[in-house]
């Protein structure tokens, strides 16, 4: 289309020849038959709205951003959606860098008539204060390889990108009811769009002699054809949006097929889309998942369940400076002596090691200010500690692990034994790491009677 | 809101199948090679046409070929509003770009190689106020076009006429007006070939399913054909005029 730049790459004589005339015997040269798609994959980003589309050799992407605007004066309950595209330069050496140039104007517009005049999305749900505000969704797709056909391609980026998108959820608040706070991701689960259906660009390529038509041509298709028509259709039988802006003329017959060609095909792709949407929403749903610390946390301190060691310990350095706190709080009400102390908390942090344990550590009812002080003191001591401990840990926990699924107080079993795995290092640990607490006392008195 | 009438009336009081008024004028630029001003119901277009001539920018001439260049703009008066940027948005450079390759179907540009064939068109007045619904002026743009390479006697295959077609109220309606544009209902824009029967330009937006669309593009079609008719008459009276004053 941009022909006329002094950049442009061009066929020469005999490759067009030869585009042609394998034409004519219904064979391309990339192998495919008239009326065959290439290969498309559809890869997600890690945010929520981005996407990248591979349609044989070209690769586009798209990404979706919101932002609250005022809507427009005609229409003051609706939301506004706008597709930016931007032709890279890396993508092909005729396009330049800087204002978009026709092909990539054609492109936007094809996608935005696709998207926003068949109502496929919903834009009237985008409305938060009527005549005030609203989200105005924008599409950034970005060309980043261009291998023929990058139409198709970055409608289907668009579509996956829009499939895929969360947008923030916001209420009214503030005095008069007129106040909008927007919520962010961690407080409240965003919410996806609202896609009625999805409309499928599909590109065919005319060619001069005998009206030969092909379905999504490649690069060196498009620079031998004479015309092009782009329908956007959607599975359910319904024609979205046509482009066919001069080129070749066809005749109407031709023109008909080529739809019902379409339509067949948007089935197929309207499928691939959504599973691989799919895909992602419960890959989404089960990152999610893993993210919450907080309810690790609570499972330790009631210490009812068990979880495996190393879950507990992998999971989250907020969860053990929780510990420690009550771990030095402990310690200091048992107003041990240093070294009673410093094997106590190494009981205790060997504990911390292996995992959440049964025993409860608010049965003392620690005060605040001696928690203060306690985490001041065992500030030094506690790395030291550590140190030793990771070296016993193997050995330890080997045996803890035996233990794990068959008790319910799996922790003072693990004491019992991480102590007197340790006893060669420091004689008093069983009885100084049981002492202070009756609760625990009772417990190992009861193990030692049941074993 | 009814469009259609038990009558079978529109709303300007229309014939479903019937056209805008339609009017012509060729000659109007006398600086340019060609020339003409096309009007469709409340549209009005002004084309020009010069060319061939010599290519301005050395770097695109091409060897082979004519090289055709299109621009269209839409006047700050054409609208309700006074128009900010008339040309240079997204939606000109769009129409420019169909226009463009619409006329480059239909030139014999093999005929003319290394030359160069501007196309400017210019609205002078769009139907309706709102930006977004003057898409009925790609209809009158091409016809304008036309005439105006018909006028600057530049070889073509066939002229190419345009024309668009809805659907609303379960009833195909030939060219909309504002009112009915402005409905949301599909609209369907055809360029034609008339006598090799090809459609050259076709532009849909709004959904339509696939039975009720092939009836809507042969509305349009068909009132393609009866702007090839009127065109036709334009310009063999034009013909007839510059006989009468060489004296034939």
């Amino acid at each position: 289309m941009d022909s006329r730049l002094a950049n442009s790459w061009r066929l020469t004589v005999n490759e067009k020849n030869f585009i042609k005339t394998a034409l004519q015997s219904e064979i391309r040269i990339d192998g495919r038959k008239p009326y065959e798609y290439r290969k498309i994959s559809i890869k997600f980003g890690r945010d929520d709205g981005s996407s990248e589309v591979q349609l044989g050799q070209t690769r586009v992407m798209g990404i979706v951003t919101t932002q609250l605007v005022q809507p427009y004066r005609d229409r003051p309950n609706e939301g506004t959606l706008s597709i930016f595209t931007e032709f890279s330069p890396m993508a092909d050496p005729s396009f330049e860098p800087g204002r978009p140039g026709e092909s990539a104007v054609e492109l936007g517009r094809i996608v935005d008539r696709g998207l926003r005049e068949s109502r496929a999305i919903d834009t009237e749900s985008l409305c938060v204060l009527a005549g005030k505000l609203v989200w105005a969704i924008r599409i950034d797709l970005h060309i980043l390889d261009n291998g023929g056909n990058l139409v198709d391609a970055s409608n289907i980026a668009a579509l996956s990108a829009l499939l895929t998108f969360r947008r923030p959820e916001c209420s009214l608040g503030g005095e008069d009811g007129q106040q909008v706070i927007v919520h962010p991701p961690e407080v409240k689960e965003p919410l996806p769009l609202t896609v009625h259906h999805l409309p499928i660009a599909i590109t065919f390529g005319f060619f001069n002699d005998e009206s030969i038509s092909v379905i999504d041509p490649t690069h060196n298709e498009e620079a031998v054809m004479s015309g092009r028509m782009t329908a956007t259709v959607n599975a359910n039988g319904d024609i979205c949006a046509i482009q066919k802006a001069g080129g070749e003329g066809v005749t109407q017959r031709v023109i008909m097929q080529c739809l019902q060609l379409a339509i067949a095909k948007a089935t197929g792709i309207t499928k691939q889309i959504k599973e691989a949407v799919e895909v992602y929403n419960t890959e989404r749903s089960l990152r999610k998942i893993k993210r919450h610390p907080t309810s690790v946390g609570t499972i330790v301190q009631g210490g009812q369940t068990q979880t495996s060691g190393k879950e507990g310990v992998s999971e989250s350095p907020g969860n053990h400076i929780e510990r420690l706190k009550q771990l030095s709080g402990e310690t200091c009400t048992s107003q041990s002596s240093e070294e009673r102390k410093t094997t106590s908390t190494d009981g205790n942090a060997k504990n911390l090691i292996r995992g959440p344990t049964t025993w409860d550590p608010y049965s003392k009812g620690v005060g605040p200010e001696l928690l203060k002080t306690s985490l001041a003191s065992q500030g030094t001591s506690m790395p030291n500690e550590k140190q030793d401990l990771r070296n016993e840990k193997k050995p330890g926990e080997a045996e803890v692990e035996g233990h794990h699924p068959e008790d319910a107080n799996p922790g003072s079993s693990a004491i019992n034994e991480s102590l007197t795995g340790l006893q060669t290092k420091k004689e008093r640990t069983l009885e100084d790491a049981v002492k202070p607490k009756s609760k625990r006392k009772k417990k190992a008195s009861s193990k030692t009677g049941a074993s | 809101m009814e469009y259609v009438s038990h009558d079978g009336l529109r709303i300007d009081g229309r014939r479903p199948t019937e056209m805008r008024q339609l009017r012509a004028q060729i000659g109007n630029v006398s600086k340019a090679d060609g020339s003409a001003v096309f009007e469709m119901g409340n549209t009005k277009v002004i084309a020009a046409v010069y060319g061939p001539r010599e290519v301005q920018n050395k770097s695109q001439q091409i060897s082979d070929h004519a090289l055709v260049r299109c621009e269209y703009s839409m006047a700050n008066f054409s609208t309700g509003d006074r128009m900010r940027k008339p040309k240079g948005d997204r939606r000109s450079t769009e129409i420019s770009l169909v226009i463009r390759q619409t006329m480059e179907a239909c030139i014999l540009t093999h005929l003319m190689p290394r030359s160069q064939i501007d196309i400017f068109v210019q609205v002078l007045q769009a139907d309706g106020g709102e930006l977004e619904f003057i898409s009925r002026t790609r209809s009158a743009c091409i016809n304008a076009a036309t005439l105006a390479l018909a006028d600057a006697g530049i070889p073509m295959r066939d002229i190419v006429t345009s024309c668009s077609a809805g659907y609303l109220n379960s009833t195909p309606l030939l060219d909309l007006n504002y009112t009915e544009d402005s409905a949301g209902g599909p609209d369907v824009t055809v360029g034609i070939l008339p006598k090799l029967d090809q459609v050259t330009l076709l532009q849909m937006d709004a959904k339509l399913p696939v039975d009720i669309f092939e009836n809507v593009m042969q509305l349009a079609i068909e009132g393609c054909k009866a702007i090839e008719n009127y065109i036709r008459e334009v310009l063999l009276e034009n013909t007839k005029q510059l006989e009468y004053r060489r004296g034939l």
